[in-house]
């Protein structure tokens, strides 16, 4: 590091966003007296997104020239040996993640001007996603576990508030208290193996924690024959699990779609869900000693990879189809994760941040558009009445299945071909899983597009038109009844600001990312026992010599043959996918039930648990502690006194006759005694 | 031996325990009458004045008879109290029948 950082420079970036969700959240809504306007809300929340996305672009390019910062700003306190810190670690990683971040960020909040135009909620919608872009970037500048922890739990919890935004709902309330609850089960996993690392190496600092790491290998947890690191590593991942939507706990993700799409777009596909990632990434010298880990990484990520994208297929919903090919995309990225190909999988999440944001944001355009319908089987021909919009969807599509030259190919193909050089026991199937998921992916998302898009003109045909959830006032667009209408400038300007990265920035960025020394030492492979990266580096020449390259290999034809399956069962002859659907009956039933997951969690686990809860309450509360401690005790008193209480007859002269005898009894022991 | 000297401190106590046992039987076995009650306490308290005179006369100490005064004005004392209670109780009860009277049963 031959320059550092200044340190308020980095504190001010979390900070601008966090003062705008501050006034927007407190002076914008009730609670402040409604003193901010609409107006003023979004002015105040951009201006801070906007200043931290400045401050980050300026980090990235100091971060390039070879400027890095790893200091404590702030100690929180310190219990017995373990120091709790605030503190900032920037490099590559980090700068990267800032830039993506505040970025995406920034246009979401552009297109929430249009998006959320006539919505009560306006101020706090504002004041939330400021909150969350502050927590996201707390948790990637960390320099340590506990803020780490603080930012993971702080998006989850923006999350959560998102996904129920519109909490008159019932089924947003539903899916934001199953999204918390699945979060839960990650974040278990993820404390232990926090609580794991600080026991054996007394910190929480990355540093400290990396510096540690050799004397650690070989030791196992006391008790048992499991290695400590790979411990560590699975309950670190476990976590990522829950954030980052993997197999099997993927399910609150697609269901997270009831919150406004800005949030799917910024939240549930773009930044928060690649926390997990982001988290596995930074802790690369740790996972580097446990092949262990690894291999339960790939095999979950090639699950999550293929499997998901299936679901996708069968989807009617616009914005869960986008959804499903996010959890696919996101076991791309685990997949590259676990062949130690961290920087591939990090390029991933940022190709994929831009032109998944990009579907999102062009998703929700379409909803606009089509009055809040997302049903596309009640869309088509679309692109006459929304230019913008299809251009930019056709663009991130292209992107998503991974076109050469666009930014997706760059990534995808340098995962699958990471994957394709690993040689642990696992990526043989994984390899298998990300190659058939490329001709899934280039399915689902042509599919969508083409029914949205193209074909004949099918909205009166809905059934439930204009009925279903009009959380917007619909009156400015009655004068058109029917017919898509394009989006305002606020929301088509993001659209175009995202296109443009989604197309060329991994033709730009591959380079430095996955060859040059970028990352420097935020991320580390044993090279010797993971040789994926270098089987790449040897592949790679050029941007463009990989393009050409790319036009050989089975990924790009995987990819075309999706595109043209798709073309020929929707637009050239649509009863193929109903005849499909009838001979292939019982695995669509499977594909409709997903999986039957939901079903499992609901009645097998939501049920124990809720028979262990009913166990304890009625066995062990009113059982044991009310019938047989606090029950019994009473009743035993009650027992004994209701034979006592026969003697107290009430008359005088009972109680004489005992006191005579009992001075009778007296008597004469003592008499006895004195003998 | 003069006539006197043949009736012996035996008789004395032997009378005096006679006494006691018939005012406690006086008390328990009376079912009836409160008044009944009172002059059994009384007889009891007689019985025990008659042991401490004939002690009094045996011993030639004069304590013994000094404290038989004592007794009786307690005793004088008690049953007026006694009665002035019974009156009382007759106002609120109607009754002095002593089965009735239960107020203490739990």
């Amino acid at each position: 590091m031959s320059n550092t950082l200044s340190a308020n420079t980095l504190l001010a970036v979390p900070l601008a966003p966090l003062v705008g969700a501050m006034l927007a959240g407190i002076f914008g809504t009730k609670l402040g007296g409604n003193l901010l306007g609409r107006r003023a809300s979004h002015t105040v929340t951009i201006l801070g997104v906007f200043i931290a996305f400045i401050l980050s672009a300026m980090t990235l390019s100091h971060v390039m020239d070879g400027a890095g910062f790893n200091a404590t700003i702030y100690e929180w306190m310190v219990v017995g040996g373990l120091r709790m810190e605030i503190g900032f670690m920037i490099d590559g990683l980090t700068a990267m993640m800032m830039v993506v971040v505040t970025f995406v960020s920034l246009m979401v909040h552009i297109y929430t001007i249009g998006y959320m135009a006539e919505d009560e909620g306006y101020n706090r919608f504002f004041s939330y996603i400021s909150l969350f872009t502050f927590s996201m970037l707390m948790l990637v500048m960390s320099n340590n576990l506990l803020q780490l922890f603080f930012g993971w739990e702080a998006v989850g919890l923006v999350s959560y508030l998102l996904i129920g935004f519109w909490f008159k709902r019932s089924t947003a309330v539903f899916a934001n208290m199953k999204a918390f609850l699945v979060n839960r089960v990650g974040d278990f996993g993820f404390i232990l193996g926090i609580g794991l690392i600080a026991s054996y190496t007394g910190t929480l600092n990355y540093t400290e924690i990396f510096g540690q790491a050799d004397g650690l290998v070989g030791k196992t947890l006391p008790g048992t024959e499991w290695l400590l690191l790979s411990v560590i590593g699975i309950c670190l991942f476990v976590g990522a699990m829950g954030k980052s939507a993997q197999f099997p706990l993927h399910v609150w993700l697609p269901d997270s779609m009831e919150g406004p799409t800005p949030i799917s777009a910024l939240i549930h596909a773009a930044t928060m869900v690649t926390a997990g990632i982001f988290m596995v990434a930074r802790m690369s010298p740790l996972y580097e000693l446990s092949d262990t880990a690894l291999n339960f990484i790939l095999v979950i990520g090639a699950i999550t990879a293929l499997f998901m994208g299936f679901l996708g297929i069968i989807q009617n919903d616009i914005k869960r189809v986008v959804a499903y090919s996010t959890l696919s995309q996101l076991g791309y990225m685990t997949v590259a994760l676990g062949a130690s190909a961290y920087s591939v999988a990090v390029f991933h999440l940022m190709t994929h941040a831009f032109f998944k944001a990009l579907l999102f944001l062009a998703a929700g355009s379409v909803i606009i558009g089509m009055h809040h319908n997302q049903d596309i089987r009640w869309m088509g021909g679309v692109r006459k009445y929304m230019p913008i919009t299809w251009i930019t969807f056709l663009l991130g599509s292209l992107a998503l299945i991974g076109t050469p030259l666009f930014s997706g190919f760059y990534s995808k193909d340098s995962i699958i071909e990471a994957v394709t050089a690993s040689a642990l026991p696992a990526a043989g199937f994984a390899s298998f899983a990300v190659l058939a998921g490329v001709f899934v992916t280039a399915f689902y998302s042509f599919r969508v597009y083409f029914l949205v898009f193209h074909g004949k003109e099918r909205y009166d045909q809905n059934p439930d038109a204009h009925g279903h959830d009009d959380h917007h006032d619909d009156d400015h667009q009655h004068g058109h009844a029917g017919t898509p209408h394009e989006s305002p400038a606020v929301v088509t300007l993001p659209l175009v600001l995202l296109a443009i990265p989604s197309v060329i920035i991994g033709f730009f960025s591959i380079d430095t990312m996955l060859f040059a020394d970028f990352f420097g030492s935020a991320i580390v492979v044993d090279e010797t026992k993971h040789g994926a990266m270098a089987a790449l580096r040897e592949l790679f020449e050029s941007p463009i010599g990989m393009a050409i390259h790319g036009l050989q290999t089975a990924p790009f034809w995987l990819a075309l043959s999706g595109v043209l399956a798709a073309y020929y069962m929707y637009m050239v002859n649509p009863a193929v996918p109903a005849a499909f659907a009838r001979t292939l009956k019982p695995i669509m039933t499977i594909l409709e039930n997903k999986y039957y997951l939901d079903w499992f969690n609901e009645n097998v686990l939501a049920r124990s648990a809720r028979g262990i809860g009913v166990g304890l309450w009625k066995g062990g509360d009113q059982g044991v502690i009310e019938g047989g401690v606090v029950n019994a005790s009473w009743k035993l008193v009650g027992l004994i006194s209701g034979v006592v209480r026969k003697l107290q007859s009430g008359y005088i002269y009972h109680y004489a006759l005992v006191m005579i005898l009992g001075i009778f009894v007296l008597v004469t022991m003592f008499v006895w005694l004195a003998k | 031996m003069n006539a006197v000297s043949a009736i012996g401190l035996g008789h004395f106590l032997s009378l005096g325990a006679a006494l006691f046992a018939l005012s406690i039987i006086g008390i328990f076995l009376n079912r009836k009458n409160l008044i009944v009650l009172l002059m059994a306490i009384e007889l009891m308290l007689l019985a025990v004045n008659t042991n401490f005179v004939a002690f009094s006369y045996y011993l030639n100490d004069m304590n013994g008879q000094v404290f038989v005064f004592f007794i009786l004005t307690v005793a004088a004392a008690e049953s007026a109290i006694g009665l002035a209670i019974l009156v009382l109780l007759f106002r609120n009860k109607s009754t002095i029948d002593v089965q009735e009277l239960d107020a203490l049963k739990g």
